[in-house]
């Protein structure tokens, strides 16, 4: 089974030389952490700045300069600042390659909920609704399931969605699956886990083609 | 040179109202017209509607209104860790309109540019959507969405000039940029207030006609949410 940090690794494989990024909050934030370094990616935050950097060394914090996340951070070579509306410009305009983030649920036919839980207090969506609505591909970085051990990979999400039909592929602490043809596509296993487990643990239709292999962390 | 100036934050937010609509800068703490909050809430001026992409915390930004009860509508994306912000809302004494983030920035976009409404695939198929007209473009369903209409936009920029024109620092140009010239009435607060001819036009973020009054602003706390660092 991957921790969090491992759920990270395995999605950076995912990060491509020439792409623009856009983390969520959560796991996906730590994907910067192990995206290669031998090729070139910039990350976007929606707040306003493309080419974000790592946190600021002790001291050298600027209250005018934090990420969607309102952390502190810094900036890389070649990063820019712009307005709300530039920065949904690039994401409606589908200039940003990838965008990465957690859910509660997600469906076999790519819906997202991630905002809501009817009787909790509710926190707003953020970016997120604007996220899945326009980006094409779009990776969920979530846990298996959820604290009853129920699965979050559902024929029909049960809570109020995020978005429809918009979900390419999911990375869990189990397995990364592919959503097409309205089915869960199990691409990879991780360390020691059967695909029995993933089987059990997985309410959503399951294909399971041939030999599936283990990920390579 | 048309003169936006102004003296002071009083004389700013001259003309605002109980039971007005106003727009106000910022993400989470960072760009929020500080200035202008705290006369707001000096003026104790009541019944107000604020659209703004977060609510402040507790005892900072539009935190501080709602302490006083002076907001009673707030139209946001995110509203936070706010315990005075949940107690209001969970007891209807506060009436909260979720929008997602890059629509609320375009409705504001759409005010500032004069176009009454647009079509944007967020939030098609949720609960954002409902009673709203939908279309199809392309293959793709989309969800109408009206520019807002408001009485007062209050920005905050880094610098300004007497003309008006803004520029801003970092990610504090966030909606700031987006409300400017989007309401009947535009109030800039800045930190640095120089005459007209000093800064240079190439470099300019908004120009002066989107702002109607501008002033600088008495003292800047910008207060951090979330510090965050790494050791040397």
């Amino acid at each position: 089974m991957l921790s969090k940090e491992d759920i990270a690794k395995r999605i950076a494989q995912e990060v491509k030389d020439g792409y623009y990024v856009n983390l969520g909050i959560g796991i996906p934030t730590l994907v910067a952490n192990y995206v290669s370094t031998d090729i070139s990616v910039e990350f976007q935050s929606e707040n306003g700045v493309l080419g974000m950097g790592p946190f600021p060394f002790e001291g050298e914090e600027d209250a005018d300069i934090i990420n969607a996340g309102k952390q502190t951070i810094t900036t890389m070579p070649g990063a820019s600042f712009f307005d709300s509306a530039t920065s949904f410009s690039m994401i409606r305009g589908k200039h940003v390659h990838l965008t990465i983030l957690g859910a509660m649920e997600v469906s076999e036919n790519g819906d997202i909920a991630n905002w809501k839980i009817p009787g909790k207090m509710v926190k707003g969506m953020g970016g997120a609704m604007d996220l899945v609505a326009s980006a094409e591909n779009i990776i969920v970085a979530m846990m298996h399931t959820n604290k009853r051990g129920e699965s979050k990979l559902l024929k029909r999400c049960s809570l109020p969605l995020t978005g429809v039909g918009c979900v390419t592929k999911v990375v869990t602490n189990l397995a990364v699956f592919e959503i097409k043809n309205n089915q869960f596509y199990l691409l990879e296993r991780a360390p020691g886990v059967s695909v029995e487990e993933i089987k059990n643990a997985t309410e959503g239709t399951l294909v399971i083609e041939g030999e599936i292999p283990e990920m390579n962390l | 040179m048309i003169s936006r100036k102004v003296n002071n934050v009083k004389e700013a937010l001259n003309g605002i109202q109980d039971g007005q609509t106003i727009m106000l800068g910022g993400f989470g703490l960072c760009g929020i017209p500080e200035n202008s909050i705290a006369e707001l809430v000096n003026k104790n001026v009541t019944n107000l509607t604020c659209i703004s992409n977060n609510a402040g915390v507790d005892d900072f930004g539009l935190g501080l209104l709602l302490q006083k009860r002076q907001i009673t509508k707030m139209i946001s994306s995110y509203v936070g860790e706010n315990a005075e912000f949940e107690r209001q809302m969970l007891s209807g004494e506060l009436d909260v309109e979720l929008t997602p983030q890059g629509t609320l920035a375009e409705k504001c976009r759409a005010a500032q540019a004069g176009i009454p409404a647009f079509f944007t695939p967020a939030g098609y198929g949720t609960e954002v959507a409902e009673g709203k007209e939908t279309r199809e473009f392309k293959g793709k369903m989309h969800v109408m969405e009206l520019a807002y209409k408001a009485d007062f936009s209050i920005v905050k920029a880094w610098k300004g000039d007497e003309a008006g024109n803004l520029i801003f620092k970092g990610t504090a140009r966030n909606f700031n940029a987006c409300m400017a010239g989007a309401a009947k009435i535009t109030i800039a607060e800045v930190e640095e207030l120089v005459p007209a001819g000093t800064l240079n036009p190439n470099e300019i973020h908004i120009p002066g006609i989107m702002v109607n009054r501008i002033f600088q602003g008495e003292k800047f706390e910008k207060r951090i949410e979330q510090r965050t660092v790494r050791q040397k």
